[in-house]
């Protein structure tokens, strides 16, 4: 395989488990908050509070590996996307670092304080809403590189465009059923059947949102990059795989039963449309300025970052199978019990 | 001062490192000491130095809260802020940038397990392991990001052609010069202010009046370590002297007001220089010791500022940022030595004022850390990347850089404020005296 293929492989590989356990956190977040202003925590939130409390942190590490990654292997993006993005990614840090912060505080110090879950869970909605700008600004129109060489981000096409409205609308509604949907199954493991019926109905309130916001986004790119939609209509099955699984997910939560297979099942539904938006976005990683192979990493450089991922990969592993192994497939865990091996 | 983007740009990164470092070094620091405490806490079967692991590291959950998204803003700034330093960056020192990313996880994965299987297990000691990945992860993260700076400080391990970087070797990037002292000293400072932090916990308890013994035996293991760790930190300071007179004698030169190459040259400490003339009044002049700290003999020569074109001189300010690290530095080390003289002249009994020194020595070394930055990062002026490329051709060229430094720093203001009522209150509420039931 080529350095550049492998390369934004293992990349888009990072940012789907971002995609995927960022959304449990932020949607976990927004339900504790509105849990608790309709007085409906104590039904839910010790059941989100055991699932985030050991894993937070290891969220954020997935986002600065992607960015961190996409630098070394790809070093001209820091030089376009670090110019264009000031504004909204000085924003996202502001919210990120709020949200991260409140969570400790509200976690550690302060409980049961609203003001600390309202910051928390609002932020929690916007971050995503922030983060999925990048990917409408990648596909291009927005970045424009002036005649003298330096490079703007046209804020108020991107404030204007439906193309971007319709991906802030799919990353919110995303973001609520991935997490609705584990939540669904975490509260299944730990045999507490009032939690299972409250996040059962948030999964389904957001699972027809989600399919439509997806439907909107197709259209959208149709209009605003028609290239990239014609590379998506060539393996158009991909996104037909990723629509049966949201149909079996449905169906299971429907069925009340097989919350876990539930969601495998949404996690192949984003799997399949995430990948089949990337393969077909590529050559470019930003229209029509970057693509993978005109701003790969010398050979050298290449070479000395896939055997750190290696060894890297050897290490994380692991790591991250004796966190789920602890936290997420220990039953008694999960159910709250005092555990004493 | 004019305030381009690039001095905007320097303000708001400096902004965000001075915040980000001081959890950063916490972050470093304390869980080496919750380790070692816990460990004692098995083997001597002491409960005290379990209930310390205990105590300490639930405060530690808050700062190292910040110091990640604080984290997360350095390493996204830095792409906003310094768009064409970090391309080239990307290409020539992208390894211990990535490197460092693991080692994060590492951390990350190895704290939450540590923070939610106390009493998990049956043996202590399986437990305690847990704390070993946390410490690896976070000193090797500390490591890894020194090697990116001590890059910008000397560049090596790539051919500039034609306004291109090409012929690169990445280990030779990372591993250059600056890299042994820069990390050594940065790591051993962070675990001694990290134990001076710990020590000011338990100094100020027993001024309060508290007599419990949980406070008598934190005090004297953080004091013990702090003069453990600033002994190393001396020690490497030493080295990196010898490291700048080598590789970067415009820096030592420019801190020590040393104008004229010369063997047999005197430090000078404080002073007020007249711009005009160079020359420096009211200062205290040890004879020989600048010989000794930049090649370990007193009739050593030390290059001077003459021997530099005068546009490329750093700014003559850093020599108070550099006298006050280095004064500091020296209080982290006689103090703890006080303790112990006057602890065992006194037969276990730690005067006030000493307690008071001890308590100090926490903000001060705090202090040290962020005069030890400034030093460093004017020092290097006017280069971003020494010899290749000059700060104000790093800086973005985006609009807006002002406003977004307004915003940043009410947002450090206000984490600064809400994070100290947060770290009060835990502890307010929860009193040794009810722990240790």
């Amino acid at each position: 395989m080529a350095l550049e293929t492998l390369a934004i492989t293992v990349l888009w590989i990072f940012l789907y488990g971002y995609i995927i356990i960022a959304s449990i956190d932020f949607g976990a977040g927004f339900f504790s908050f509105f849990c608790k202003v309709t007085r409906r925590d104590h039904i839910v939130n010790a059941i989100i509070e055991r699932y985030l409390s050991p894993v937070w942190e290891v969220t954020n590490v997935f986002l600065i590996f992607f960015m961190v990654g996409l630098i070394g292997f790809f070093p001209d993006t820091a030089y376009y996307y670090g110019t264009a993005l000031l504004v909204p990614g000085s924003i996202f840090l502001v919210l990120q670092s709020l949200r991260g912060s409140f969570y400790a505080f509200a976690h550690y110090g302060a409980r049961n304080s609203t003001a600390y879950l309202f910051v928390y869970g609002v932020t929690g909605l916007f971050i995503p809403a922030s983060l999925s700008t990048v990917l409408t600004i990648s596909e291009g129109g927005y970045i424009e590189q002036m005649a003298g060489g330096e490079i703007v981000l046209n804020m108020g096409k991107l404030l204007t465009s439906s193309y971007s409205w319709s991906v802030v609308a799919l990353a919110l509604v995303s973001v609520l059923y991935i997490s609705a949907s584990f939540l669904t199954f975490y509260a299944d493991r730990a045999k507490d059947t009032a939690a299972v019926k409250l996040l059962r109905s948030f999964a389904i309130a957001w699972s027809l949102p989600t399919i439509f916001a997806s439907f909107l986004v197709f259209l959208s790119i149709h209009r605003h990059n028609p290239e990239h939609f014609d590379k998506m209509m060539d393996i158009s099955w991909l996104f037909l795989l990723s629509f049966a699984c949201f149909c079996g997910a449905l169906a299971l939560q429907l069925q009340k039963r097989s919350y876990g297979w539930a969601f495998i099942l949404v996690m192949l539904q984003f799997a399949f449309a995430f990948f089949g938006y990337g393969m077909a976005h590529l050559p470019y990683l930003l229209y029509p300025y970057i693509t993978i192979t005109d701003s790969i990493n010398s050979p050298a450089m290449g070479k000395a970052l896939v055997i750190g991922l290696i060894a890297g990969l050897f290490l994380l592993i692991p790591s991250l199978l004796l966190l789920l192994k602890l936290f997420l497939f220990d039953a008694k865990y999960v159910q709250g019990r005092p555990i004493q091996k | 001062m004019e305030l381009d983007n690039t001095m905007l740009a320097r303000i708001l990164t400096s902004l965000t490192l001075g915040f980000h470092i001081i959890f950063a070094a916490m972050g470093v620091g304390i869980p080496v000491i919750i380790s070692i405490a816990e460990w004692l806490g098995i083997r001597r079967k002491d409960p005290m130095y379990t209930l310390m692991a205990r105590r300490w590291v639930k405060g530690f959950t808050v700062t190292v809260a910040v110091g990640v998204v604080t984290g997360t803003c350095i390493g996204l700034q830095l792409s906003l802020l310094w768009p064409s330093f970090m391309k080239v960056a990307g290409e020539a020192i992208a390894l211990p940038l990535f490197l460092e990313t693991f080692a994060f996880f590492f951390e990350a994965i190895f704290l939450g397990i540590y923070l939610y299987t106390w009493d998990r297990f049956k043996n202590p000691y399986i437990h305690w392991l847990f704390s070993i990945p946390v410490v690896i992860g976070s000193t090797a993260s500390a490591f890894f990001i020194m090697t990116v700076n001590a890059f910008m400080n000397a560049p090596q391990g790539f051919t500039l052609a034609n306004g291109a970087i090409v012929d690169v070797q990445p280990l030779t990037a990372m591993f250059n010069p600056a890299t042994p002292t820069k990390a050594g000293h940065m790591i051993l400072s962070s675990y001694a202010t990290s134990a001076f932090i710990l020590a000011a916990i338990a100094a100020w308890k027993l001024l309060k009046g508290n007599r419990h013994e949980y406070y008598r035996k934190a005090l004297h293991f953080t004091v013990a370590l702090a003069l453990l760790f600033s002994f190393g930190t001396a020690l490497y300071g030493d080295f990196a002297g010898k490291y700048l007179a080598k590789y970067q004698p415009a820096k030592l030169a420019a801190a020590e007001w040393h104008f004229e190459t010369k063997p047999q040259a005197e430090l000078i400490f404080g002073g007020v220089l007249d711009r005009e003339t160079l020359e420096v009044k009211g200062a205290v002049k040890l004879p020989y010791a600048l010989s000794i700290l930049a090649t370990g003999s007193p009739n050593g020569e030390v290059m001077g500022l003459d021997q530099i074109p005068r546009e490329l001189w750093p700014p003559l300010v850093i020599h108070y940022f550099f006298d006050g690290m280095v004064a500091i530095g020296m209080y982290m080390l006689v103090v703890p030595l006080l303790y112990f003289a006057v602890r065992r002249w006194k037969k276990g009994n730690v005067p006030r004022p000493l307690l008071h020194a001890i308590f100090w020595g926490a903000p001060l070394s705090i202090l040290a850390i962020e005069l030890g930055w400034i030093f460093s990062e004017i020092g290097r002026q006017p280069w971003i990347l020494v010899g290749y490329m000059k700060t104000q051709h790093a800086a973005t060229t985006a609009d807006n850089v002002g406003e977004m430094l307004v915003m940043f720093s009410l947002m450090y203001a206000f984490l600064a404020i809400v994070c100290s009522l947060v770290l009060k209150r835990m502890f307010k509420n929860k009193p040794i005296e009810a722990e240790l039931k």
